[in-house]
């Protein structure tokens, strides 16, 4: 992307002004989306940003600038404006010479979407737009939406990294608008992975359509959610998120410096039941948030956040880890070339439990099981979150039952993670956006099914 | 900023490529940001940022194609205009596809752009943000903590020009102050958001972003789940502010042309009660979404979307206007260069009442006063109407403020809710984001917690 001669002088200019380090990060992104509704084809989207974000830490003062011209030219002024930011009278240090690293990608892509004839995305969306149409006349509207992107990323440091990494993502949508006398019901899937086109030889378009469609459907039948406590089971993937907001984020190194985490100096203590075990792994091959290297140019990596419910560690970034003076765990990211790194999560799971997922159903004589969550929300200072069923029925006498409309449960990380009573020995993931400080990147979370005792259900009618 | 006229040059001659039979858009703006974090009296970073880009549509033989570039390099102008004809072939004809024509509205003279920003300098915008740490800290001896104080500004410009005739630029600034107090006795903790906007920096309000934030906080510590039952709740302006960016969603053309709305086919109907009127208008200065153009580069204007509770009018672009036979309402909207116009409002705002947010508690026999939601996106739902969020805030009883809560959710539907309204009260305030803030009192809403 820029010659390496370049990215040497580029460094040098940047620590002119007695920085103690400079990075150079240059992004190319190609991206292609493709929509349809009302069983018509609306739109086809192709994007391309290119650019080059340089920050300059001097100490705990970060100096940061980005430009779209990756000429050396655009690059010195980038990196003379980061530098001024970080300025300082004493101090600096000198570039290392730049060696080039080869990290090995999780996976290979088989089929690049560029290479990929548009009509054969147009077709997935029809395909998908006439399998959701067929499941049943209550399906008002469908929204099928198509989504590829490739982003190759280098990374070059004044300790003499020089790393690239070429990320391939694809991703399918559906949403069904249900109409009946209750109203209307919205269902939705969208499943993603880090592939190439291939991934339409793992997932069936039409399936996830029925999926959406079935959702929807079911919602029209559903009565009020309840209000007040109760326990709910989680099926397998629908709440890993949960866990990716009531405890990940509790577990972002930079929050935690802040004293923003009710997990702050609990290092080494019982913070969840001693059967929860919580990874966060950038290496899972071909899931929705893994890469090779991050955005610092470090590894990914598998990363044990809680074993048997203990804390084990947070995750880390470049500037956090060097402050506490240990390696990075593989976790900086960025939205992209104009935006500063932070923690962010990859694909964060609750690993598999020994329990028979029926038997959890079957032991719970009155609760709720969610099938599907939607957003959701945290306040890592005080761990409290919300999150959106989008799916859910009602368990009673260890059977599932009517679907309930959907509702937010409320809790507390700390005290959800210490009463999950029951964890599956069954797995899924779901890929999503996490949102932190204006800026989005993609990851997975993923749980077995699994019981929480009691959690807050935020309906409408008497439990 | 200079080079205004850069821009519209860019996109002049990126509109003069139209073939014969072919409509064709070009979108260029331009950007620059500054943002100043700072914890615990030092910088912790600073940011400086230029984006620009450029965003091309195509409609010919009645199908739309799109194209973008990051980049106002005047070599990519024609590839990014060959891919979105290129793009245009796959789509499916939709004669209600096309450019909007001028249609005479008058142009508001709206000035959003001070040139003193520029002039600003880098040592006082780190100052400003020290200064709201150290004020946000001194607020309160139980603030214990500053999780964020951040001073960010922006100045941006762009351009629009059609085939059809329109040629539009606008440009602003803003800057803001945003502060974030941890509070905490003992081993609780709580936290409060506090912030300052302004289009100058001289407009902005250190004391107010601090005290905001550290109030906030320090008013939350003691909070307990409240017991699950049925009462009225008294929604600050800012829970105001957020809700209505939920009902936008069922108010925007596109959501409701492609039956995606709980407001679909009740035209005439009476969705609210006879207080409650409901306008976008983004020819008000003090709005933070004001502009003089559209995102399709028609004028702005002023539109009532319910009038005494009956539901009047919608939010159109050219496309949901034509499809909906109500023409645009000058109400296209856009993320930016990277996405065509939707429809939506930008300066959403009840109409207020007479009566201050003090009067409106005062007659309150058992409530809460919600002063922040949490998942108001995964609980509010504009299709279904569906409502449930997180709240935190104070409970009233007998017209007293009483003891905080946390830990808790309010329920109803959105068609009952705006039903349900008491009253709307008197301290109208405009905000970040598309609406403005108001204290609402709604009767009979479901409170869950233990």
């Amino acid at each position: 992307m820029i010659d390496e001669a370049v990215l040497q002088r580029v460094l040098g200019v940047a620590l002119r002004t007695g920085g103690d380090f400079a990075e150079v990060f240059a992004e190319n992104r190609r991206s292609s989306s493709a929509s349809l509704e009302e069983g018509k084809v609306t739109e086809l989207t192709s994007g391309r940003d290119r650019g080059a974000g340089i920050r300059v830490i001097r100490g705990e003062t970060t100096g940061f600038a980005h430009t779209a011209d990756l000429t050396e030219r655009g690059l010195r002024d980038a990196a003379e404006a980061a530098a001024a930011a970080a300025r300082s009278t004493a101090g600096g240090v000198q570039v290392a010479a730049l060696t080039r690293r080869e990290v090995p990608r999780p996976h290979d892509v088989e089929i690049l979407p560029e290479d990929v004839p548009k009509a054969r995305k147009v077709e997935l969306l029809l395909r998908a737009d006439e399998a959701a149409r067929s499941a049943g006349g209550a399906i008002r509207q469908a929204a099928v939406g198509y989504g590829d992107s490739r982003r190759r990323i280098l990374v070059a440091n004044s300790d003499g990294l020089l790393v690239e990494d070429d990320q391939v993502r694809t991703r399918f949508f559906v949403e069904c608008v249900a109409v009946g006398d209750t109203g209307m019901q919205v269902g939705y899937e969208a499943p993603g992975r880090t592939v190439g086109f291939e991934f339409y030889d793992e997932v069936d378009v039409e399936e996830i359509a029925r999926v959406a469609a079935r959702r929807a459907l079911e919602m029209l039948k559903a009565r009020p959610a309840p209000s007040g406590k109760l326990p709910v089971v989680l099926r397998r993937g629908a709440g890993g998120v949960l866990f990716h907001e009531a405890c990940g984020h509790g577990l972002e190194a930079d929050l935690v410096n802040r004293d923003a985490s009710v997990f702050r100096g609990r290092m080494g203590e019982q913070v969840a039941s001693p059967h929860v075990n919580l990874v966060d792994d950038g290496t899972y091959a071909r899931e929705w948030g893994t890469y090779a290297v991050d955005d610092e140019g470090n590894e990914a990596r598998r990363n044990t956040l809680i074993e048997n419910g203990v804390l084990t560690d947070y995750m880390w970034d470049f500037l956090r880890a060097r402050k506490e003076g240990r390696a990075s765990s593989g976790n900086g990211r960025r939205q992209s070339y104009q935006h500063l790194p932070m923690v962010r999560m990859t694909n964060t799971y609750v690993l598999a439990g020994t329990d028979d997922p029926d038997e959890i159903i079957r032991q719970t004589p009155h609760g709720i099981y969610c099938v599907q969550l939607g957003g959701g929300q945290v306040n890592t200072a005080t761990g409290d979150f919300v999150f959106g069923m989008t799916e859910a029925y009602m368990i009673e006498d260890g059977e599932v039952t009517d679907p309930v409309r959907a509702a937010n449960l409320i809790g507390n990380g700390p005290e959800v993670l210490r009463s999950i009573d029951a964890l599956g020995n069954d797995f899924d993931t779901w890929a999503g956006t996490c949102g932190k400080d204006g800026q989005g990147v993609p990851v997975s979370s993923g749980q077995p099914t699994l019981r929480v005792a009691s959690i807050t259900v935020g309906g409408t009618a008497g439990s | 900023m200079k080079g205004d006229g850069e821009l519209l040059d860019l996109a002049d001659r990126v509109a003069s490529w139209a073939r014969d039979g072919e409509q064709v858009e070009a979108y260029a703006s331009r950007s620059r940001d500054t943002d100043v974090r700072v914890f615990e009296g030092d910088v912790e970073s600073l940011s400086s940022s230029e984006s620009e880009g450029i965003g091309v549509r195509v409609v010919a033989g009645g199908r739309q194609g799109f194209a973008y570039a990051g980049t106002l390099d005047p070599s990519v102008l024609e590839e990014v205009l060959g891919e979105a004809r290129d793009n245009a072939a796959f789509g499916a004809v939709d004669d209600c596809y096309g450019l909007p024509v001028p249609d005479g509205v008058a142009v508001a003279d709206l000035d959003l752009f001070r040139p003193e920003l520029g002039q600003f300098p880098t040592a006082r915008k780190v100052e400003l943000a020290l200064e709201l740490e150290r004020a946000t800290r001194a607020a309160d001896a139980r603030v214990r903590g500053v999780e964020t104080a951040e001073y960010g500004d922006g100045m941006s410009e762009s351009a629009i020009v059609t085939s059809e005739g329109i040629r539009a630029t606008a440009r602003r600034t803003v800057c803001s102050l945003v502060a974030y107090a941890i509070a905490g006795e003992g081993s609780e903790t709580q936290t409060g958001f506090g912030y300052s906007v302004a289009r100058r920096p001289d407009d902005l309000d250190v004391a107010a972003a601090a005290g905001d934030a550290a109030e906030r906080a320090t008013r939350l510590l003691g909070a307990r789940q409240p017991a699950s039952r049925r009462l009225t709740v008294v929604l600050e302006p800012r829970v105001t502010a957020s809700l209505l960016g939920i009902v936008a969603g069922a108010i925007g053309g596109d959501a409701v042309v492609k039956g995606r709305s709980m407001f679909v086919d009740r035209l005439g109907e009476a969705v609210a009660v006879g207080s409650l009127t409901l306008v976008d208008d983004p020819t008000t200065p003090e709005a933070y979404g004001a502009t003089p153009y559209d995102a399709e580069g028609l004028a702005t204007r002023r539109n009532v979307v319910i009038d005494g509770g009956v539901l009047r009018s919608f939010l159109h672009n050219a496309y949901t206007g034509r499809r909906a036979g109500a023409g645009s309402t000058g109400s296209a909207v856009r993320g930016g260069f990277k996405s065509t116009p939707g429809a939506g409002a930008r300066a959403l705002s009840l109409v207020p009442g007479d009566r201050s947010p003090e009067e409106l508690v005062a007659a309150v026999g058992d409530g809460v006063v919600v002063q922040s939601v949490t998942g108001l996106h995964s609980g509010a739902n504009p299709v279904s109407g569906d409502f449930s969020v997180g709240v935190e805030g104070l409970m009233v009883r007998d017209g007293a403020l009483a003891e905080p809560v946390r830990e808790a959710t309010i329920a109803s539907t959105l068609q009952r809710m705006l039903k349900d309204v008491v009253a709307i009260g008197s301290d109208l305030e405009w905000l970040p984001g598309g609406a403005a803030g108001v204290t609402v009192v709604i009767g009979d809403v479901t409170l869950s917690g233990s």
